[in-house]
């Protein structure tokens, strides 16, 4: 590239943001000058077609053509359902679905119950911002990167050599031989579930924690005064008190590890039977260049997140008609 | 205008002087060399264009190899007037064919793997290719290379263009001469030599690895690739690219069985690293690195690992038949037969036709382009009007040389033959639960599952 291509280039970029703001500059003075009759509707049409068309564009096609490459084979014919066939008889593949049913139970009920311990346990004390950042932490880590931190703390090397990994050099200096961890099924999915974990943890915790602020302190002292103890007080004032939050973070949580996949292609690229369906989606779709599978993993997925987000919705309506 | 307005300013203008700055560091200034010292005489056959016109090339290859190959070409610009032009990207395999739909497809093609090709030519993209072309591919090339550029339509398409050479052994010459072990010349000797290696005790004879990310196992696909197209021949070899004969036919279940012999045996592997399971779990690029230490004896990988040799302390490592490490070819069943090898290449296809197009296909497949390519280092064709004394080291004039042969026969790499389903997914997968424990009929039977019915 020379001098000139980037100049030339940098005017291209400064020319196509000038258009873009005479193009929504002359929009809003039409809108401005639109007829009196109607005006509203046509401020919410003008206003509100960019999100539609956007929306029409980037989510609503793109699903009815995945429903359709469904059902299609890597050429492009179509070929019934026999993706979805494929999806439930082939060892492999039930693997991945059996996997993923692991991966929703385990991490949104582990990792909700150790946040809201240590969130309770936490509530209060002295230096509970410190405490609560050091969760809050791996928040903040990508998850390739926590899955590449964790891949670490899992390394093999043979007996004899020097240990990278941590827990196999725990192993080692308790007098054991050190194991695959990755390479040894079942353990290793469990063993990835912990880096999820690892990283939600710090998300239902914040959560809870500022939901446990929430409940009435007239309510617990209340309890108090009826004689409870810590645990009843607990149970049916705490629980009750936060339990649109609980909802709320089990849900969420569950979505996103239904979604999983960085942390499955970057430990283990989904060998060793530890692959899910958002990994083997891709490794389909993209590596084996059979789109049609790819599209019904997808749509498999789609229909197993959807029940969640109804449930979430028609949760949060129905806190609404309570307040 | 107050001074805090001014301040206002000062930040995004500093701000844009910054990153202009550092933007123009990106640009080379690189002015457009026109060297016309070298002798026209060789491109006189191509004619000569007037106003200049434009051929475009697309393809995989990147960074230093397409500057490269872009030097390849420059005296026949120089000397035809054809101007070529050259875009190297990564997503070339998976844009190609939306591109060429669309009709917006390069000129030229450099298709890295037969198996798109095929899809290529199928689709009817491609242009069959011109006399000239055909008579440079007739001349200078093998049957199975021909082979390769011609579609299931019985048209020939597309040259070759360059090659690598798969089913390396790499050894310590060194070693070798100490201990006076001899560079077997059949199979049966190999095996020999692994048992008088185990023998001697103080080391594993064979250090492995498949690892490589979310594409683990595809060196593993090379072991297996190797024994069939040595034990059960050629046309075996091509039954099962193209699923004439099922996965889990008998031809290789034994192949499977005969690279388990020595990958699942706890005698043989895996120097250095670990017991079998280790195999796994080592990346591939850092698998035979015990040899320099001693503590194995045999790799098994493509001419291409003589990039990877790095000693501990940085020191470089001499790759020849006197020097740190050297490779030979894994050898026949018969002793003196001819030698079979697998290996990749590219192929060179043309979307669009005209003149200078047809020049442009007809230099790349002559004998003068690729001199001229491989004196720039690095890589190595079958091309017979090659001289194997161009190529930049040892490893590459006997790989050469090999490829020259007409006795040798040549088959791509299976698993880029195979279609996507298999050759880049249940195959390398495979390979990985082969290798964890599972025998090579449950491996086979599983693969042969996963082959596309349509």
């Amino acid at each position: 590239m020379t001098t000139a291509d980037l100049l030339g280039k940098i005017i291209q970029v400064v020319g196509a943001l000038a258009a873009f703001a005479l193009v929504i500059g002359l929009l809003l003075f039409l809108i401005d000058r639109a007829p009196k009759r109607g005006r509203d509707y046509w401020q919410l049409t003008f206003f509100i077609a960019p999100a539609l068309l956007l929306l029409l564009a980037g989510l609503i096609y793109p699903a009815f053509r995945t429903s359709l490459l469904a059902f299609t084979n890597s050429s492009g014919v179509y070929v019934g359902a026999e993706n979805f066939v494929w999806m439930f008889t082939q060892p492999a593949a039930l693997i991945t679905l059996g996997n993923t049913l692991i991966w929703v139970v385990v991490v949104p009920t582990i990792s909700t119950a150790i946040g809201l311990g240590y969130a309770v346990f936490i509530d209060k004390s002295r230096g509970e911002k410190y405490f609560k950042a050091l969760v809050f932490m791996p928040m903040a880590i990508s998850f390739v990167g926590a899955g590449i931190i964790w891949r670490f703390i899992y390394d093999y090397k043979s007996g004899g050599n020097d240990q990278i990994g941590l827990l196999n050099q725990i192993v080692v200096w308790l007098g054991g031989q050190p194991v695959q961890w990755l390479q040894t099924s079942p353990i290793n999915t469990f063993l990835l579930i912990i880096v999820m974990i690892w990283i939600q943890t710090g998300f239902a915790m914040v959560i809870l924690s500022a939901a446990i602020k929430g409940v009435p302190t007239e309510q617990i002292e209340a309890a108090e005064l009826d004689g409870t103890n810590a645990w009843q007080r607990f149970t049916n004032v705490t629980i009750p008190g936060i339990r649109g939050s609980l909802v709320v973070v089990i849900t969420t949580i569950s979505i996103a590890t239904l979604k999983v996949f960085d942390i499955v292609r970057t430990m283990t690229a989904g060998n060793f039977n530890t692959s899910v369906i958002a990994n083997e989606m891709y490794t389909q779709a993209f590596r084996a260049g059979e789109q049609g599978r790819g599209a019904a993993l997808a749509i498999v997925l789609f229909l197993m997140v959807l029940p969640i987000v109804i449930y979430n919705v028609r949760i949060m309506r129905k806190q609404r008609e309570i307040r | 205008m107050s001074v805090k307005q001014h301040r206002r300013l000062y930040l995004p203008l500093a701000t844009a002087a910054v990153v202009g700055l550092a933007l123009t560091g990106c640009t080379g200034d690189i002015a457009a060399s026109s060297s016309s010292s070298s002798n026209c005489a060789d491109y006189a056959s191509y004619g000569t264009f007037k106003d200049s016109p434009e051929v475009k090339i697309g393809g995989t290859i990147q960074d230093v190899e397409a500057d490269r190959l872009v030097n390849s070409w420059a005296d026949f610009q120089s000397c035809t007037g054809i101007k070529v032009t050259y875009q190297g990207t990564k997503e070339f395999e998976a844009q190609i064919a939306v591109l060429a739909e669309g009709g917006n497809a390069p000129d030229i093609g450099i298709i890295p793997q037969p198996g798109l090709f095929n899809k290529l030519a199928a689709a009817g993209f491609l242009k069959p290719a011109p006399a000239a072309v055909e008579a440079n591919v007739d001349k200078w090339w093998s049957k199975d290379w021909k082979g390769y550029g011609t579609a299931t339509d019985g048209k020939f398409y597309a040259a070759p263009l360059m090659a690598s050479v798969k089913g390396y052994i790499w050894f310590s010459p060194a070693e070798f001469k100490a201990k006076g072990y001899e560079i077997p010349k059949t199979l049966d000797e190999l095996t020999a030599l692994t048992a008088k290696i185990a023998a001697d005790g103080d080391h594993k004879p064979w250090c492995a690895g498949v690892g490589s990310g979310d594409a683990t196992g595809w060196p593993g696909t090379d072991w297996v690739e190797d024994f069939v197209l040595r034990q059960a021949g050629a046309d075996t070899y091509d039954k099962w690219v193209t699923h004439k004969i099922p996965f889990n036919d008998p031809a290789i279940v034994k192949a499977f069985d005969s690279a388990g012999a020595i990958l699942k045996n706890p005698d043989d592997v895996n120097g250095g690293l670990g017991d079998v399971s280790s195999i796994i779990s080592t990346q591939f690029g850092d698998a035979g690195l015990p040899i320099l230490d001693g503590k194995c004896s045999l790799h098994h990988q493509a001419s291409f690992y003589e990039g990877f040799w790095k000693k501990a302390d940085g020191s470089a490592v001499t790759v020849s038949p006197t020097g740190d490490v050297y490779a030979f070819l894994m050898p026949p069943v018969k002793a003196g037969g001819d030698q079979a090898v697998t290996g990749g290449g590219e192929l060179v296809g043309a979307f669009k036709s005209s003149d200078a197009i047809t020049a442009t296909l007809s230099y790349l497949s002559s004998d003068t382009w690729a001199n001229n390519r491989v004196k720039e280092g690095g890589v190595i064709s079958a091309n017979t009007g090659l001289d194997p004394a161009n190529a930049s080291s040892d490893l590459l004039k006997q790989s050469i040389t090999i490829l020259q042969d007409p006795k040798t026969v040549f088959r791509f790499d299976g698993s880029d033959l195979m279609p996507g389903a298999v050759g880049t997914d249940s195959f390398w997968k495979g390979i990985v639960s082969w290798l964890s424990g599972d025998s090579s009929q449950k491996v086979t039977d599983t693969i042969e599952a996963s082959w596309p019915k349509s």
